[in-house]
Formats: structure tokens, sequence, C-alpha cells
């Protein structure tokens, strides 16, 4: 009985309730919706202010240099004396076979993580496996560059017996290293969604275990592991600090041994010295231009790939 | 673009009216300088106006890019006690600070190598406010304890590329220097006659870091500032010539590596207050501390 009553003075006072708050809950909605939309700007404002500003401090070093002196110039000599250069060539071909490099090293490693974790470990093996690795993509950069240099520059040295081991093969290793965490999580999570009937099919059609890996359920993932790849290379080419420490830093044409200077660390190694106004720290600007056009570039391209290959 | 050429064309007359109190025929080039130096000076009446135990005003200072971190440092000091007082640094080099005191388009600049004979000759005054001393380091594993600065340019250079033609182990020198622009790397290679003619095998962005590159690999050999140097574990800094390098040994000339930093101002002509004050202050036993955390070599 008194819980009928409760009810029913439940029931009486909602629908008061509700009309007192309808119209503050439209008011609300709108507001919401009004601060949604502003926090949508904002992410496109910053976006614009950032090309802008590049553009505009980026083109006026390019336009003094000239495009072809400042891309394919093989000399950076911004504060020689006599006869200063301006040319990047050495840093964009180092930025482009650097991140190959960790691409081509990274990608089969990362790979046949994610089809371990997805299709072969035993569940606490996984477990365990996949806490280490994203464990490994909380370890900040500047920790990378610091491992890197107190151990795999000396190990480098000792090995090829070299007189200093900053090198690009060691840029080219820590890279590989830090790529590694999205490219085995997204890989995985791709693995994951194929369905189950694909590769039932073709393990009943006799298929090997490992048969059906590599012939139906990677094809089968091939997006998601190719956005893989692109979250891989973006990571790589935008890397800067931990590069830093362990590449050397000379604007050398890039070789595998010697000691490089990426586009990235290009920016980083010489802004905090650069004169106010002077063309050496223009050009670093035109730098960042490049870079930015860069992964602008490799991004639409990947991207393109992608989806091209989802709609066949 | 006509346009602005116009408006350009109609200020520098307008200008060149104002200096010159209307009076025509001489040419908008020639007013131009003559328009700057009245305003200057007036400015620097001015400020001679308020003295009193207050100081106010602005003090410029223009030139050496390796005097960054003693100007910093001093002027921070200068300005957390003297709260009216702005002190402003171009870091434009040195050639541009001695024409700027020069000219009269800087209160005080800033030179990192002693004046020359002409310059002192057109009536400028360059007082040392403290010496910048530049240590060879090598591992503390390498044998080799002196260099002659002969050889440590040829090093750098890569005409000697094994630290046996030195009289070290045989093993292949890996050399480490400083990144474009830096005032150690300028002070080197301007000492040691190896401007733009380094080949390096790792530039590095710090004075920390080239040391730690030093500490681990022991074919290398590095330049620092000596006071980064001083109680560093794993590295030794070389005797150059004979000559260890020490506060005492660049203050008395013997260390070759090694320039002054100069304050330069011109003959006759009376800084504004706070300038002055700002001068003295710079050359006082107070700023001696500072100037060594800066990491340079006081005189005072």
């Amino acid at each position: 009985m008194a819980g009928m009553t409760e009810a029913s003075a439940l029931a009486g006072a909602f629908p008061q309730s509700k009309k007192h708050k309808g119209k503050a809950v439209k008011w609300i909605d709108r507001t919401m919706d009004l601060i949604f939309l502003l926090c949508g700007i904002v992410a496109i404002a910053f976006v614009l202010v950032i090309s802008i500003y590049l553009l505009v401090s980026g083109i006026p070093a390019i336009r003094e240099i000239g495009l072809i002196d400042f891309l394919f110039g093989e000399r950076w000599a911004p504060t020689a004396s006599q006869d200063p250069a301006y040319g990047i060539l050495p840093f964009l071909l180092t930025s482009i076979y650097g991140t190959a490099g960790a691409i081509v090293l990274g990608v089969p490693l990362g790979l046949m993580t994610a089809i371990f974790l997805a299709k072969i470990a035993p569940p606490k093996v996984a477990k365990v496996t996949r806490t280490a690795v994203s464990l490994l993509a909380g370890i900040p950069s500047v920790v990378y560059g610091l491992v890197g240099m107190i151990v795999l520059v000396p190990a480098i040295r000792d090995l090829f017996g070299l007189a200093s081991g900053a090198c690009l093969l060691a840029a080219i290793l820590v890279l590989t290293v830090m790529i590694l965490p999205s490219i085995v999580n997204v890989s995985e999570t791709s693995l994951r969604a194929v369905p189950k009937e694909y590769e039932e099919a073709s393990l009943a059609l006799g298929a090997t275990e490992i048969e059906t890996i590599f012939k139906v359920t990677v094809p089968a993932a091939k997006s998601g592991i190719a956005t893989a790849i692109v979250l891989g290379v973006g990571r790589a080419i935008g890397e800067a600090m931990a590069i830093i420490m362990v590449s050397g830093n000379v604007a050398n044409m890039p070789s595998l041994l010697t000691s490089v200077r990426f586009l990235t660390t290009a920016i980083a190694s010489e802004m905090s010295y650069a004169a106010v106004g002077s063309l050496q720290r223009q050009a670093l600007y035109s730098i960042a231009l490049v870079l930015f056009l860069f992964i602008m570039m490799i991004n639409v391209v990947l991207n393109v790939i992608v989806k091209s290959k989802k709609e066949k | 673009m006509r346009k602005i050429m116009a408006t350009m064309l109609a200020g520098i007359l307008a200008l060149s009216m104002v200096a010159c109190g209307g009076s025509s025929s001489s040419s908008a080039a020639a007013s131009e300088p003559a328009a700057s130096t009245p305003a200057s000076s007036a400015a620097e009446t001015s400020s001679s106006e308020a003295t009193g135990t207050e100081l106010s005003g602005s003090v410029s200072t223009n030139g050496s890019t390796s005097m960054e971190n003693v100007i910093g440092i001093l002027s921070e000091q200068f300005m957390a006690d003297n709260a009216g007082v702005t002190v402003t640094y171009d870091p434009t080099g040195s050639g541009t600070g001695i024409d700027a005191a020069l000219n009269g388009t800087t209160d005080i600049g800033l030179s990192s190598r002693a004046l020359t004979d002409e310059e002192t000759a057109n009536g400028l005054v360059g007082t040392n406010v403290a010496l910048d001393g530049i240590a060879i380091i090598v591992n503390a594993e390498n044998p080799i304890t002196d260099l002659s600065l002969e050889q440590i340019a040829s090093i750098y250079t890569g005409e000697v590329a094994d630290w046996s033609e030195v009289g070290g182990n045989a093993g292949a020198i890996a050399t480490i220097g400083r990144e474009a622009g830096s005032g150690t790397r300028d002070g080197f290679e301007s000492i040691t006659g190896t401007e733009d003619a380094c080949v390096l095998s790792q530039e590095l962005t710090s004075t920390g870091a080239v040391i730690e590159a030093v500490r681990s690999n022991p074919a290398a050999i590095g330049y620092a500032s000596l006071s980064s140097v001083e109680g560093q574990e794993g590295i030794v800094a070389l005797t150059v010539g004979g000559v260890a390098c020490s506060e005492e040994t660049v203050l008395d000339g013997t260390y070759a590596i090694q320039r002054p930093f100069v304050l330069v101002t011109k003959e006759g002509q009376e800084l504004s207050p706070a300038a002055q004050a700002f001068y003295d202050y710079a050359l006082s036993a107070d700023a001696a501390d500072l100037i060594r955390e800066a990491g340079a070599v006081p005189v005072a």
C-alpha cells in the first residue's frame, strides 16, 4: 500500500517536473551544442594558424635562397663567413632514409608480433607481451634517446670499428623501436577483426595454420595494416628528441655509418642560437615548412592507397 | 608597390622637414642619419634629467653572439636591482656591435675579440669584462695529455685522422663540435683558425652533450667552456702547448685558446646614467660570480 502511494506520488510529481525542465534541457542542449562546435572550430583554427604561420615565415627564405638551391643544395653552412650555403638535400634524404629504414625493420617485426598476439600466443603470454608493448608506447622519446646514446652508440662503434657510433644506423634502430607499439596495436586490432569464418573455411579446405594466417588473415586485414604503417611513418618522420641524441647531427649526405642530420633535428639544433631576423633563422622556418608539407604529402598518398584498397 | 614607395617618400620628406626645420635642398638620404642623431641625444638628455637615486631609462647593448650568456645574466640581475631600467641586447656579431658603438646607435658595443689598432684610432675604447677560456677535452682513457694549437687545428680540419699521428694509441679520432651559431664554436674556430673548415663526427647542441659524448667515447675529442669542464669525471682537459687550462692561465694570458669579452664605448661620449651604471656594474667585483656562472672568467 505504502509502495503504491509512493509510486503514484512519483507519477504525479514527474510530469510536472518534466514540464519545468523541458525548457532548461533544451537550453542546456543548445549551449552544449555550441560548446562542441566551438571546440571543433578551435581545432580547425589551430591547424589554420599553424599552416598560415609556417607559410608566412617559411616562404621568404626560400624565395631568397631559391627553391632549387634550397631543396637540392647539398651543402648546409648557414653561418660560414664566406659563401654561406642553405641546401637541405642532406636533411631531406636523411629523413627519407631514416623513416624508410625504420619501416623496413619495424613493419615485419611489428606485424609478426601482432600475428603472435592475435592468433598464436596463449592468452597469458599474450597478456604479458601486450602490456610490454603498451609500456613501450609510454616511454618518453628522450629516454629512447638516452638509452640509444649510452648503449646503442658505443655498441655500434665497437661493432663496426668506427671513431664515433653516432650515425644513421643508430637513429634507424631507435626509430624502429619507437614505431613498434603503434604498428603492433593497430595491426593486432585489424587482425582480430577478420571474421572467424574466413579462417575456418581456409582450415576446412586443408590449409595449415600458417598458410591461413599469411594467405587469408593478413590479406583480409590489409587496410588496417596499411593504417599501422601510416602511423609508423608519421611517428618516425616527426621524431626529433630521440634521434638528435644518437645521430651525430652533422649535415652530411646520408649513409648508414656516417653522422647525419634529420629535418626535425636541423630545426631543433640551430634554432636556439640563430640570430633573430637572420637568413639562417628564416631558413629554419623554411625547413619546418618543408617538413610539414612532406608529412601532409605522405599522409595523403598513404590514405589514397588505403582507400583505393578498401574499395576493391 | 607605387603606393608604398609614395608613402615612404612622403615619410622621408616629412622626417627631413622636421630635422632640418623646413630648410630645403638637402637630399633625403643625407638627412636621415641627421634626423636620428638629435632624436637619440634627446633621449639621452631626458634620461639624464631623471637622475637621482632611482635609475631609469634603457640601456642598449649590441654585438657578439658569444656574449649572450654573460650579458644575459648581468642584465637580468641589474634589472632586478634597478626596477626602472631595461637592458636590451641585440645579438648581431662583434663587427656590427663595434660599428654600432662607433655610430652611437647603441650605448655599449659588445665584442668577443680585442679591438684592432684602427678601431681604437677611431676613438673606440675597449674594456675587458671577462675572458672566455675554451678547454680541449678527451676521454679519461686517452693517454694523450698535451696537444699544440696546430695539432688541434689539424685534427679538427681532418688532416690528422688517427690518434697515433699525434702520439696516442692507434685509432680514428672522433671530432666533436658544436652547432652553427654557438658562441663556443665561434670562439674555438676563430682561435684555432678553422672557421668553416671543421670536419666533425658529431655536432651537438649543448656543452653537456659534448662532455657526455667525450665521456662515453675513448676516441673522442671535444671543446667546452672552461667552467663547465672543471670537476667532471671521465674526461680530461688537455694542456695546450704545455699550458693547463685554468682560470689563472686564462687570466695571465698563457693559455692559448681564449678570447676577451669586450665592452666597447666611444671616447669622449658620455654614457647615460643608466648605461654608465650598467657598465660599472659589469666591471665590478659583484658581477664576478655571475660571470663565472655564465661560463666565463671574470677579470674584476
